[in-house]
């Protein structure tokens, strides 16, 4: 049995890296890139003069902004331009081998056995026909592997052990749906490094998966490029992850590299406006509570004097919502046909919201964290438990009082593409709630509706706009607006700013504060990232798998975390090794 | 897999139930007698006519006329039509020729309309694609019947290709023509279908990371976009083989061609009610049939569904 | 600046900066930073219905299609506008005439007008065709919302007799109900139409309305104490008309046809109603002697078919949700 690759991690013991080449002079050199689109419009530019020098080995990160064109720049290395993209000028060199002006063949030849890709998104990413094993030995093929089937099977069931898959043979048998997302990208990841390219390029490997599995998969990442010796060149719109795990940095910023420089300098002293933004912004790095004029519970009666117009309940008991022992079960469709199961979403949660707080329920997908705030919302009815608003059970209301109680309690959403009716203007939309509950004349509520944008800083000219004509942080900015069109107490945020660019988030939670001090709002902020909760809220639940993990203020859980799960998102923020470092120097 | 195929299996049972009490209903609980119509202008004699009613059940209450029908069914005995033939011999001669004739049309329109569609879908945007969705447009538009006289005319006639009607014993040759016409609106829609599918899996992420593991286009192409393109189009295809036959009714009839269709209409035009209702009873088990091949052949394609 | 934690930060420890990667900071593009979130102010606002009219109208195959469709509705609206002469009015004597001044398309076999009875054989198709197409929108759209927006037992009931009706060939079940029907008018062949063909509309909207009612937005309205119908009304179908809007486009020309088939096999409207389909059936006989006479009517038939489905084509396009910019 005959393979040309190294069976195992050779170079783990750091005696056979696979580098026959010289280290000290660039792997790959991109020199003045121009990528151009055709549209509809004519061509729109999407990348401008970029350069970029990755040596053998290297770790190096692009970080951006959706549209900055740090994924168009990483797509032209390998020439996977997606649609009518494709290069107007500037040289991409290979080990001194132009790629802009090989022919096809040629850069075929290269994908693959000379540069690797991990994508962004292991969902879409891997044919759902497939077997993952038969996908793995097409790369193994395509890319000069010769030996018999068992070699190769043997061969694919190595790469997806390195990946770090448990029970190699029996995973290679299965089809990517019956992968879970971490999974598929350690299978993508071993492709990506299954013919030992001399780089890798990985665009927004884990932005997809839960905090914890970002970390573990990151973690394998590194130590196989490092093992193998190969170049890591890594996309990403997080800064904190940028730079903790590259050693030289690229900022891209609308299709220009506005810095670059080692990691390390960048962060510490970054030069261009917008770096200084990013850095500034950045939740993984920008880790405390928002310092606008907040005050905290009993103060905020005080300050609504001035406001009393608009606080919608100056006074109260100092707790607004209390969840007492909260219990969601659901049935859902067994193994077979007719039977079914009970599957508990929620177990037993309890929590209590201050007047004038923010609460974080923080949790990994499938904790159960929407789950409870949809309770509280009053969209889905306990199982057992109560939610019990000012001291009244939600659920004893009759349905006269229940329909007022819907004016207290608001959502806001996390997807700025879903959250608004694209068939509604944007003045309809936040006009809505007014109509519904009979608030006003039409002429009232049309100040109202400029008063809302008004407070979400937005144009008054706005709200003759359609959704599909703004931007998601715009949207947030609507969907806010609509929240708050009938003065509620209590709004609930159900991953606001989860789908939103870095600069963008900022601005959103920065407007919530300022909202929540001049309104006296209480929030419900439901979030996956502890790096916002930090940035936003005064108590934090963390949960997992339905029951509450641990509760307290919010420096307690950051300063001294109790449990275990809780210290393990804490160790997955991005960045946090960054700081805990800094702080040790 | 046993579970699904069961489960499916269960299903279509109500379904057929259903759709045959529909049609039964349609024919038999109509005003006007079928038997009284019998005759002519003139009619048959009173005693004649009640014999016949007794004979068919037609003095009974509706729904037991229908579930002795249906014993008929299940039995494959579906009695006698009113001129002393047995209808379950009528079916099984009338069968054969409207298979073959189905089966030639979907291998034209499977072989020419993914080829096509491959095409115009690889280049979408082109002249070639262009052409092609004018030309399934075309198909579309213009009736089957219309078709086939067109191809008498030119084919048949002008050119003197092909034969211009079928005899008594049809071959593969003879067959050749309205196979073609039958396949020719189905042809359009596996053009179109085939297209919308490549072209919307050649923007898949898959693909461009299979491109980025080194695969060349031509493993690209075949590996990854025409084997999950062919997923809705080969759903069609099973689903069309029951399209297919009844829908040879018309393109029998220009072709003169004594298949299914052929024996369907005359038992129409002379009012034979219960044949008429066996025939398209075993037509609409065809077509469930063929629906539930597609279920059975999306999980064989689809992995995803197949413990669904 | 804010103030920076980092200045002594840790993470992976580089020598000196290598060739090409040395420090570098671009100046700085004024404007560029600011501009980012702007509201245009200027033009007229889009809403998705502007915007695909916007895409429709530069295209010239939907400018073609539109001008077939008005065409034949205007003919089939107004056919005394387009010939003088009478329909029914024929003359035995002029049988299987050629071309002649005032009559451009010649005799058929029983002396009539071509071109008068192509004219006046749009309306049949017409009337047919959207009568058929307004019930098929109207029950598939109303069966499959509730199936797909109350589930629940709505849906298996509802599902389940979708089913019974799809196991039924439409033509095939035209066929079969129009033999038996004594009474055959444009109303009884496009409701024989529709009774079989609503299936397929009632199975896109129950999969558009259960996509649509899992938005945020339609969690929003219950959040604020709408009610289901009114969320169903206001948010949900509004939402989902847009692949109604394109398979009822498409639909009618399949009624069209349809409806062309059955007159041609000669139970659908009766011979005193002067439609494509009867016509053709009638030039069937002289197919060998004089072919040509079948190819006005089929010309007809074709041209108003394929107008419809060139507009299914181009508001597809345009609706397409894959194609709409986010």
């Amino acid at each position: 049995m005959t393979t040309q690759f190294p069976v195992t991690n050779e170079g783990a013991d750091g005696t056979a890296g696979p580098a026959p080449f010289d280290p000290s002079k660039p792997l790959l050199e991109i020199r003045d890139l121009e990528i151009s689109f055709t549209t509809g419009v004519g061509e729109v530019q999407a990348v401008r003069g970029a350069d970029l020098t990755v040596y053998p080995g290297q770790s190096v990160a692009i970080v951006g902004e959706s549209g900055s064109g740090k994924s168009t720049t990483a797509a032209a290395i390998i020439d996977l331009l997606p649609g009518t993209g494709k290069v107007t000028g500037g040289s991409i060199r290979f080990e001194g081998r132009d790629l802009v002006t090989a022919s096809r063949a040629e850069k075929e030849a290269l994908r693959g056995r000379a540069i690797g890709l991990v994508p962004q998104d292991p969902m879409s990413n891997l044919n759902p026909v497939w077997r993952i094993g038969t996908q793995v030995e097409e790369a193994l093929k395509a890319n000069g592997f010769k030996g018999s089937k068992a070699a190769l099977r043997e061969r694919v069931a190595e790469v997806l052990a390195e990946a770090g898959l448990p029970d190699a043979t029996r995973r290679a048998r299965q089809y990517p749906h019956e992968f879970s997302g971490g999974m598929r990208q350690r299978a993508l990841i071993g492709i990506g490094l299954a013919s030992r390219p001399q780089l890798l390029i990985a665009d927004e490997p884990t932005s997809a998966l839960d905090v914890t599995v970002q970390r573990q998969i990151l973690d394998h990442l590194e130590d196989m490029t490092r093992d193998l010796g190969t170049a890591l060149l890594f996309i990403t719109h997080d800064l904190g992850l940028a730079a903790e795990r590259a050693e030289h940095l690229l900022v891209m910023f609308k299709g220009k590299v506005v810095e670059s420089g080692p990691a390390r300098e960048i962060l510490a002293d970054p030069q261009h406006p917008y770096t200084q933004r990013l850095v500034a912004s950045a939740p993984s790095l920008a880790s405390r509570r928002i310092q606008t004029a907040h005050v905290h519970g009993e103060a905020s009666a005080e300050l609504h004097a001035h406001h009393v117009g608009e606080a919608p309940v100056a006074a109260g008991p100092a707790t607004v919502v209390e969840a007492k022992n909260l219990t969601k079960v659901f049935q859902i469709r067994g193994p077979r046909p007719g039977s079914s199961a009970d599957f508990t979403a929620v177990d037993d949660v309890s929590f209590t919201l201050g007047r004038g707080r923010t609460l974080a329920i923080v949790g990994e997908s499938g904790s159960g964290k929407s789950t409870a705030a949809n309770m509280v919302l009053g969209l889905l009815d306990p199982t057992s438990g109560s939610v019990e608003f000012d001291g009244v059970d939600v659920a004893a209301l009759n349905p006269k009082e229940a329909f007022a109680f819907r004016r207290r309690v608001q959502p806001v959403f996390q997807n700025p593409y879903g959250s608004l009716d694209p068939m509604f203007s944007i003045f309809r939309s936040i006009e809505e709630p007014l109509k519904l509950h009979g608030v006003g004349s039409p002429k009232e509520r049309e100040a109202r509706v400029r008063e809302l944008l008004d407070m979400v800083s937005l144009p008054q000219s706005a709200m003759r706009r359609f959704p599909n004509e703004l931007s998601g942080g715009q949207r947030q900015r609507i969907a806010i607006a609509r929240a708050l069109a009938l003065k509620p107490e209590v709004v609930v945020l159900d991953e606001v700013v989860s789908a939103l660019d870095v600069l963008v988030q900022a601005q959103i939670l920065e407007l919530l504060d300022d909202l929540q001090t001049e309104l006296g709002l209480s929030y419900l902020f439901i979030t996956h990232d502890l790096a916002v909760v930090r940035q936003i809220a005064d108590d934090v639940v963390v949960m997992q798998s339905g029951k509450v993990v641990e509760q307290a203020s919010t420096d307690e859980v950051f300063d001294t975390p109790r449990e275990q799960y809780t210290r393990d998102l804490l160790a997955a923020i991005p960045g946090a090794r960054l700081e805990g470092d800094a702080l040790a120097g | 897999m046993l579970w699904y195929l069961g489960r499916r299996l269960l299903q279509v049972i109500p379904v057929f139930l259903g759709a045959t009490l529909l049609l039964y209903a349609m024919v038999f609980l109509r005003p006007g007698d079928p038997v009284a119509a019998l005759g002519g202008e003139r009619g048959l004699p009173e005693a004649v006519q009640e014999q016949i009613r007794a004979e068919y059940n037609l003095d009974k209450p509706f729904i037991v006329q229908y579930l002795l029908f249906l014993r008929g069914v299940v039995t494959l005995d579906f009695g006698v039509d009113f001129r002393g033939r047995e209808i379950t011999e009528v079916i099984a001669n009338a069968f054969p020729v409207t298979i073959q004739l189905a089966l030639m049309a979907l291998a034209i329109e499977a072989i020419f309309g993914v080829g096509f569609g491959l095409f115009a879908g690889m280049r979408k945007g082109g002249i070639f694609d262009g052409s092609a969705l004018v030309v399934s447009l075309f198909f579309i538009a213009v009736p089957t019947f219309v078709v086939g006289f067109v191809m008498q005319i030119v084919v048949g006639v002008r050119l003197g290709w092909l034969p211009v009607a079928v005899g008594r014993d049809p071959d593969f040759i003879s067959l050749l023509m309205p196979a073609m016409v039958l396949a020719a609106v189905s042809f359009a829609y596996v053009l179109r279908l085939t297209r919308t599918s490549v072209a919307e899996n050649l923007s898949a992420d898959y693909v461009r990371t299979a491109r980025a593991r080194g695969l060349r286009r031509s493993q690209v192409t075949g590996r990854h976009v025409l084997r999950n393109s062919l997923i809705p189009v080969v759903t069609f295809l099973g689903a069309d083989i029951g399209a297919l036959m009844s829908g040879a009714i018309i393109t029998e009839g220009i072709f003169n061609i004594n298949g299914v269709g052929g024996t369907l209409y005359d038992a129409i035009i002379r009012g034979e009610s219960v044949t008429v209702v066996s025939l398209t009873t075993v037509l609409v088990l065809v077509y469930i049939g063929a629906n539930l091949l597609v279920d059975l052949l999306y999980a064989a394609l689809d992995p995803r569904i197949r413990y669904a | 600046m804010p103030e920076n934690r980092y200045e002594n930060p840790g993470g992976p420890v580089t020598p000196s900066p290598r060739p090409g990667q040395e420090r570098y900071v671009a100046p700085v593009d004024e404007g560029g930073l600011g501009a980012v979130d702007a509201v245009k102010a200027d033009d007229a606002p889009t809403s998705l219905w502007r915007d695909a009219w916007l895409q429709m109208r530069s295209r010239w195959l939907f400018w073609v299609s539109a001008v077939i469709i008005v065409l034949v509705v205007l003919v089939a609206a107004f056919p005394g506008l387009f010939t003088s002469l009478d329909p029914r009015v024929c003359n035995l004597a002029q049988a299987l005439e050629p071309p002649q001044a005032g009559h451009p398309f010649g005799f058929d076999r029983q002396g009539c007008d071509i071109y008068t009875r192509t004219i006046y054989g749009a309306r049949a198709s017409v009337v047919v065709g959207v009568l058929a197409t307004t019930m098929v929108v109207v029950l598939g759209t109303a069966i499959g919302a509730i199936a797909g927006y109350y589930g629940k037992w709505f849906d298996t009931i509802l599902s389940r007799i979708t089913d019974i009706f799809f196991a039924i060939p439409l033509v095939l079940a035209a066929i079969v109900i129009m033999s038996v029907t004594t009474n055959r008018t444009s109303f009884t062949v496009a409701f024989v139409l529709a009774l079989f063909g609503w299936t397929q509309i009632a199975r896109i909207t129950r999969g558009t309305v259960l996509s649509v009612k899992n938005n945020e937005f339609v969690t929003a309205a219950r959040s604020l104490g709408m009610g289901r119908g009114q969320i169903l009304w206001r948010h949900v179908l509004p939402n989902s008309a847009a692949p109604i809007i394109v398979y009822a486009t498409v639909a009618l020309g399949q009624f069209i046809v349809a409806e062309a088939t059955l007159s041609f096999l000669g139970i659908g409207l009766p011979p005193s109603t002067v439609s494509w389909g009867g016509d053709i059936s009638a030039a069937q006989g002289a197919i060998r002697t004089a072919p040509e006479i079948l190819l006005y009517p089929a010309g007809g038939l074709a041209l108003t078919v394929l107008g419809f489905m060139m507009m299914g084509d181009v508001v597809r396009d345009a609706l397409d949700p894959k194609a709409r910019k986010r």
